[in-house]
This record gives structure tokens, C-alpha cells and sequence, in this order.
């Protein structure tokens, strides 16, 4: 060991070490410094007993309190659900229409909705309802089935065209392609549809087509029957192509969408929940 | 001189020899000394006590006052909410999102601090600091068993007698005890004192309660019955810089050295001609709770509690010397006493105003913004899919999410009105069905209440893509209004 040098000026020794002429004084730390390290270390070598520490060739030491990050979100989860489980209670006991009227139920709906709705409606919807060529908007005011909040849950329960047996089911003939009216009858009930929306002038022609042909459906007035799904044809929304030539082909070879039905992947809860949110999507008629 | 020191001729920074000890080897963790600092009586010792049970009352009586906020709200007077994220303070109810509060009253405990110590030197450290409040009272139950200093350093040295376990044992207990009440009332400002109380004592309190509660018993424990000094020493920052603060104006523990040196003692004859005041008695460092022998001059580890004040003016009265050969004084005096000039103070120095003005102006900002604090705001979040919906009458229709916070504690209802756009209603999701140019809005106390809004509008009134309008919400009682701008987007002409 080096001797050990004293400051003269201020009595303090120092460590030996010297740069540029100026020698470090030796300042030493308290004892219970230095135990406190090593209390860590400690510290440290129970934690690698007691949780998950060590990568090994084939996984990690799992450590003796048996915790796992993946178990903590499994209870956390668990709690979740417990704590949701008087909420879906609720939802299990009201009508939709109670829902709606409850400020709390409604609140819980909402949220709960919303999320029900971007895992499993979104992608053909649209985000907030938006629609797409084909799948019907949701937030407008037309709707094809009903925008009631019965008639929203029911088609979310039974679907149109799905696999359920009390599926809503519209199928528009195939006036063109199964012949069932000449191409002359076709292209003026389709001026006619046409012009019921302010676009172009139609023949008397037309209309009778129409008449004996559209309205058991559409509707006399052509502002369709949502009982049997009908879509209304004097306004501005169309479900696909609203030009001439689109509604055109839709008379010729129409197109059919298909709604799965939900009952039995969803729980009553969320469908209810779901309901009230695309209810509100559209407004809340 | 040795050889050693011709070899650092070279040294610039000392030109001073260095002494060589050749039997020492280099310490590098150094043993804490025990302090067995002796009791005192004197002016100081009184203004620790009465600041110490003053605070103490402070801390533990304050979460016990009441205050009436009506029904369903807590009713103590100063209470932070954890669970329920509301800090409640007299009148007033701190929202998570008003939380700059803290900031701006950090700030101003900071400057005064800065302040304070500027004028003052260091009266937190050795008057009011938790440390050295808990320290003083952690020595006091020490004293009451273990006796004076004396007594206590022989039985420290002495054999583990059964009086010895007895008395330690008895002392541990006493502290356990003491940092349990301390501990006690901290969560006292966190849940309602009363009911967490009977929690606590049944058994019942949550394990956040009886984690805090056992976290800080240990720490006072330790902090104050065995660290002590070593917080202010190693731990804790402020010794560390507080002496920026100071000037040649700062009121300090300061020792006369021109009056006291050279010191030596005194002889029966007590002749004190042509030799300084001090009779080297170490009165000074006996009684200082942290070790320091305050005739070295200014230095970190004095806390400034002026009890070697009290210890040397008992000692000047009995040597017929006048008193304050230790002082609590400024430097410039201690120098205008020693060449006879007159003393002053000054009060009103740059570094002291320069805290002042700081200080009003964080205040003057605190109060403004808290004068004119308002019990209502509200978010107002445009839908973005989709932008705007055609509906089957051709009409434009736009949604947003209205959020309006009611800071009050009562419920209130708000009129919502739109302007700018002209023939626009509004329809709100389970309140207004049909579509009006004023809705009700009902929000209970407290809350966030959030509306789901559809504007609905003539295509013809629309001006382009996108129309600025304004949501204007009125509260019914107070008449405060909040405007909101924001926009409704259309296809465009």
C-alpha cells in the first residue's frame, strides 16, 4: 500500500492520485454507504430467486412467485370482467329502448358500442359508419331495413340474406337477365327511377312498369317499404351505383349484399350495446 | 522538509508541504462518529421547541378540519383525492387537468425557500425542516431514557447489561411508536381522516393505506433515529447549494474569531488581557446536533439551529464576557463590530428583491388565474369519419362529440346554441330528438358531461367545404358563457 500523503492546508489526507500538480483529497464515503450497495446487490440476487430474471438456452429462470407479466394481465383481465359483469347484467335485463332511455345505460352503450362496432362492423361500415359502394351507410337517415332501434337490432341479430333462419331477405328479380321485362320496359323504368330523385324526365311508360312491377316493394310513391327492405328511390343515397347506367344494371342483374347474422357471435349484451350505437350513428330517429 | 515535497516544487496548486504518515493506509469508507450532542437551555432551544410542537400541531390537526361542500362531496378542508382525482382545498377543487396549480405553488415554495435563506440563512434546515423536527424529537425520547450525552456515550461503550437491552429496547420502541403517529397523519391527507382512522385501527384500510404507512414509519425510523446528520450530510441536496443564497448580509451563524482567537483556557484568575474570549471549553461542539465546531467558520453540515449560541452565551455570562461571541449575525457586521464601524442590514439588496419580485409575480399569475378560474369548460371533438352525410332530403348533416366539464358542486343545466350557419338545428342523442335551434343540457356536479351532437343544414346555406361556425353554451344560473369555434364540412358546391 502507498503511503499515505496529508494536505497540509487542510489536514485531509490524500488518495495518491495526482494530475497536473493538484493531488485529490480523500474524501472517504460513510460506512453505511457503501453496506447500502451492498444491500442492493443483495436485493438484486432475491429478485432473480423471486421473478423471472435469467435468459437460458430454451426460455428464462421463471423464478419462485411463479409471476408472469402474461398471468398479471390475465388477472387484471379477470377483474375486468368482474367488474363488467353487473353492467352486462343490466344489458341482459333492459330493452333496447330502456337502454336508451337510461343516461347511464346510454353512456355504457355508447362507449361500449363503439368499440363492438370497430371490431366487428367497421370493416365494411366504415369507420363511424361511413359506408361504401355496396354496404350501407350507417350515419345517414336512410335506412333500408328501418333506423327504429327494434328494427336496427333485429337486423343485427338475424342479419339480411345470412345464415339465420328468420334472416331479413330482399331478392330483386333479375329483370334483364331473366328476361322478365323487354330492354325497351327496362331502360324506361329506369328513366322513371330516375327522375323520381329530380334526375331527367320519364314516360307514362315508366311509371306503369313501375306500377306493376317496383311498387309491391318500393313502394307506389317509389319511397320503398322498409317492412320488406325496400330501398327508397326518390332521394339522393344510393346503396351502389346512383348514376343512369349504374341503376340500369342494377334492374338488368341486380346485386345482393349480405349481412351476417349475429346472434350467437355476439353475446345479448353487445348486440344491445351495438344497436344503440349505430342507432346514434344515424341520429337517433 | 523531506524529500517528498522537493519532488512537488512542481506543484502549482499547493505551496504548502505535504506531510508524509507512512503507518496510515488510504480510508475509503469511513466510519459514521456518533454524535451525543448535550442538552441545552436558551432562546434558540426554546424557538425549536415552540416550532417543533407548533408544526406537529399543524400536521396532525389539520386533516381533522371540516368543510361543508354540500352533499356527496368530502367535507374535510384539505384533502387530496387520490381514487377520486380531485384535490380539495377550502372552497376550491383542483381537477386532474389543473394540476399546473402544483407546478405554480412548487415554484413559489421554492423561491421562498431561496428567499428566506437568502435573508434569514438557514432557518428551514434548522428550525423547520421534517428532519430535523423528527431528529429533535427522536433525541428528546432518547435523553428521557438514556440520560445526558455522558450517559449516554458510557452506555454505548458499555457491556450489553440487562439495563442496557432494556433502555435500547425501550427506545426503539418509543421510535417505532413516534414514527407511526407521524406516518399516521400523512395518510390522513390522502383519504378521509376520520374513516381511514377506524380502517387503520380495525384492520379494514386498504393495502395502498398500510403500505404507505409502514413505508414511512421505516423510513422515519431510520431517517431520524439512526441517520440523522448523515441526511443532511449525504442525502439531501439542499446544504449542498443553499450557500449561493448567502452573502456578506446573510444572517448566519457566525463565530467572532477577531474577539474569540487566540483561544486557550482560563485560569481561575480569569484574566482574559492580550488572549481572545474563547476558552476553548467545546460547549459549541457538545451541544450541535450535527458534530460541526462552528469556529472553522461556514461550512455544509451546520444547520444553523443556533444552539451553540445558547451553549456560548450561558459560558460568556459566566466568564462576565459580554454574550455573542457566537452570534446570529451577518458577515459585514461581524466585520464592522471587529473595526468599530457602525453595523447595519440591509434588508432590500438586489439578490432579496430579485426573490421578491419573482415571488409576486408567480403569486400575481396564481391568483389571477385562480380569481378568474372558471367552473365550466368544455372539448368539443369533430367527427372525422365521416367528414359530413347527405341525408335523404339532401340535406348536410355534420356530428361532434360535446364534453362540458362542471367544475361546480352543484348541477347545472346549460343552454347550446349554434350561430353561423344559418336554418341549422341540432339534434342531440337522448335529449333532442327533432332537431331545434337551442338544446338543454343537464350535467350533475362535478363531472364531465358528453353530448353526442348532429348539426344538421341546408345544402344552399353551406359556404364551400367548409363552414366556420360557433357552438355557444350558456350556463342557466350563472349566465357564464363559453364559445366554441369549429367547423361544418360539406361536399362543396
Amino acid at each position: 500500500m502507498a503511503q499515505v500523503e496529508k494536505d497540509a492546508l487542510t489536514g485531509t489526507d490524500t488518495t495518491g492520485h495526482e494530475w497536473d500538480g493538484i493531488k485529490e483529497l480523500n474524501t472517504p464515503l460513510p460506512k453505511w454507504w457503501i453496506y447500502t450497495f451492498y444491500a442492493c446487490i443483495l436485493w438484486a440476487v432475491g429478485y432473480w430467486i423471486a421473478y423471472p430474471a435469467w435468459p437460458t438456452l430454451s426460455g428464462y429462470t421463471k423464478g419462485v412467485l411463479g409471476y408472469s407479466s402474461r398471468g398479471d394481465l390475465d388477472n387484471q383481465m379477470k377483474m375486468v370482467a368482474e367488474s363488467r359483469s353487473g353492467w352486462m347484467g343490466k344489458f341482459e335485463a333492459a330493452s333496447v329502448e330502456d337502454i336508451a332511455k337510461d343516461k347511464e345505460l346510454l353512456t355504457y352503450a355508447m362507449a361500449g358500442g363503439k368499440f363492438i362496432f370497430n371490431e366487428n362492423c367497421a370493416p365494411c361500415h366504415g369507420s363511424g359508419g361511413q359506408g361504401a359502394k355496396g354496404y350501407p351507410v350507417l350515419a345517414d337517415d336512410d335506412w333500408i331495413w328501418g333506423g327504429k332501434l327494434a328494427d336496427i337490432e333485429q337486423t343485427v341479430r338475424l342479419g339480411a340474406r345470412g345464415i339465420h333462419e328468420d334472416t331479413r331477405i330482399s331478392d330483386m328479380p333479375k329483370y334483364g337477365k331473366d328476361e322478365l321485362l323487354e330492354t325497351a320496359e327496362i331502360k324506361a323504368v329506369a328513366d322513371y327511377v330516375m327522375s323520381l330523385s329530380g334526375q331527367g324526365q320519364a314516360s307514362d311508360d315508366g311509371k306503369v312498369i313501375f306500377e306493376e312491377n317496383c311498387a309491391a316493394c318500393h313502394g307506389e310513391d317509389g319511397k320503398g317499404l322498409q317492412e320488406v327492405g325496400g330501398p327508397n328511390l326518390t332521394d339522393g343515397i344510393w346503396l351502389y351505383d346512383g348514376s343512369a347506367e349504374g341503376v340500369l344494371a342494377q334492374i338488368n342483374n341486380p346485386k345482393h349484399g349480405v349481412m351476417p347474422s349475429w346472434e350467437g357471435r355476439l353475446d345479448n349484451a353487445s348486440i344491445k350495446q351495438v344497436t344503440v350505437y349505430v342507432h346514434s350513428l344515424g341520429g337517433g330517429m | 522538509m523531506d524529500a517528498n515535497t522537493t519532488k512537488d516544487a512542481s506543484s502549482t496548486a499547493s505551496t504548502k508541504p505535504i506531510k508524509q504518515n507512512p503507518e496510515e493506509k488510504t480510508i475509503r469508507y469511513a466510519d459514521r462518529p456518533e454524535i451525543y450532542p448535550r442538552n441545552i437551555k436558551g432562546i434558540y432551544r426554546n424557538v425549536k421547541w415552540i416550532t417543533l410542537w407548533v408544526l406537529l400541531g399543524i400536521y396532525h390537526i389539520v386533516p381533522w378540519l371540516r368543510w361543508d361542500r354540500g352533499e356527496g362531496v368530502p367535507d374535510q378542508m384539505i384533502l387530496m383525492d387520490l381514487s377520486g382525482r380531485r384535490a380539495y382545498f377550502f372552497d376550491m377543487v383542483i381537477w386532474p387537468q389543473e394540476v399546473y396549480y402544483l407546478t405554480g405553488i412548487l415554484i413559489l415554495a421554492a423561491i421562498g425557500l431561496f428567499f428566506v435563506t437568502s435573508l434569514f440563512g438557514r432557518v428551514w434546515c434548522g428550525f423547520t425542516c421534517p428532519q430535523t423536527v423528527w431528529t429533535d424529537l427522536f433525541f428528546w425520547v432518547e435523553r428521557q431514557i438514556e440520560g445526558e450525552s455522558n450517559a449516554r456515550r458510557k452506555l454505548d461503550k458499555g457491556p450489553w447489561t440487562a439495563a442496557k437491552i432494556f433502555k435500547k429496547g425501550l427506545k426503539h420502541f418509543i421510535w417505532l411508536i413516534v414514527a407511526f403517529l407521524m406516518s399516521f397523519a400523512w395518510v390522513w391527507y390522502f383519504n378521509d381522516a376520520p374513516t381511514v382512522t377506524v380502517e387503520i385501527l380495525q384492520g379494514t384500510a386498504g393495502s395502498w393505506v398500510m403500505a404507505t404507512i409502514a413505508v414511512l414509519t421505516i423510513t422515519t425510523y431510520l431517517l431520524a433515529g439512526w441517520a440523522r446528520e448523515q441526511v443532511c450530510y449525504y442525502m439531501c441536496p439542499w446544504p449542498r447549494f443553499q450557500g449561493t443564497m448567502f452573502d456578506e448580509d446573510t444572517l448566519l451563524i457566525t463565530y467572532e474569531d477577531w474577539r474569540g482567537e487566540p483561544r486557550a483556557p482560563t485560569n481561575k484568575l480569569r484574566n482574559f488581557e492580550n488572549r481572545g474570549h474563547c476558552i476553548d471549553c467545546t460547549m459549541c461542539v457538545q451541544v450541535c446536533p450535527t458534530g460541526v465546531d462552528i469556529r472553522l467558520g461556514q461550512q455544509m453540515q451546520c444547520i444553523g439551529c443556533g444552539l451553540c449560541i445558547d451553549a456560548c452565551d450561558g459560558i460568556m455570562e459566566k466568564m462576565n464576557l459580554p454574550k455573542g461571541l457566537i452570534r446570529y449575525d451577518s458577515i459585514s457586521n461581524g466585520l464592522a463590530r471587529e473595526h468599530k464601524k457602525p453595523e447595519t442590514f440591509h434588508l432590500v439588496r438586489p439578490r432579496t428583491m430579485a426573490y421578491v419580485v419573482i415571488l409576486l409575480v408567480v403569486m400575481g399569475a396564481m391568483g389571477f388565474s385562480l380569481g378568474t378560474r372558471s367552473l365550466l369548460d368544455v372539448t368539443v371533438l369533430r367527427d372525422r369519419a365521416p367528414l359530413f352525410v347527405t341525408l335523404s332530403d339532401g340535406s348536410i348533416r355534420n356530428g361532434y362529440t360535446y364534453k362540458i366539464l362542471n367544475k361546480d358542486d352543484s348541477a347545472r343545466t346549460y343552454t347550446l346554441s349554434l350561430k353561423g350557419l344559418e336554418g341549422a338545428s341540432m339534434t342531440v342523442i337522448g335529449v333532442e330528438k327533432e332537431g331545434a335551434k337551442q338544446v338543454m343540457l343537464d350535467v350533475v356536479p362535478d363531472t364531465v358531461g358528453t353530448y353526442k351532437v348532429f348539426v344538421k343544414a341546408d345544402k344552399k346555406n353551406l359556404k364551400g367545404k367548409s363552414t366556420g361556425i360557433e357552438f355557444i353554451l350558456v350556463d342557466n344560473v350563472s349566465n357564464e358563457t363559453i364559445v366554441h369555434d369549429t367547423v361544418f364540412a360539406g361536399p362543396g358546391r
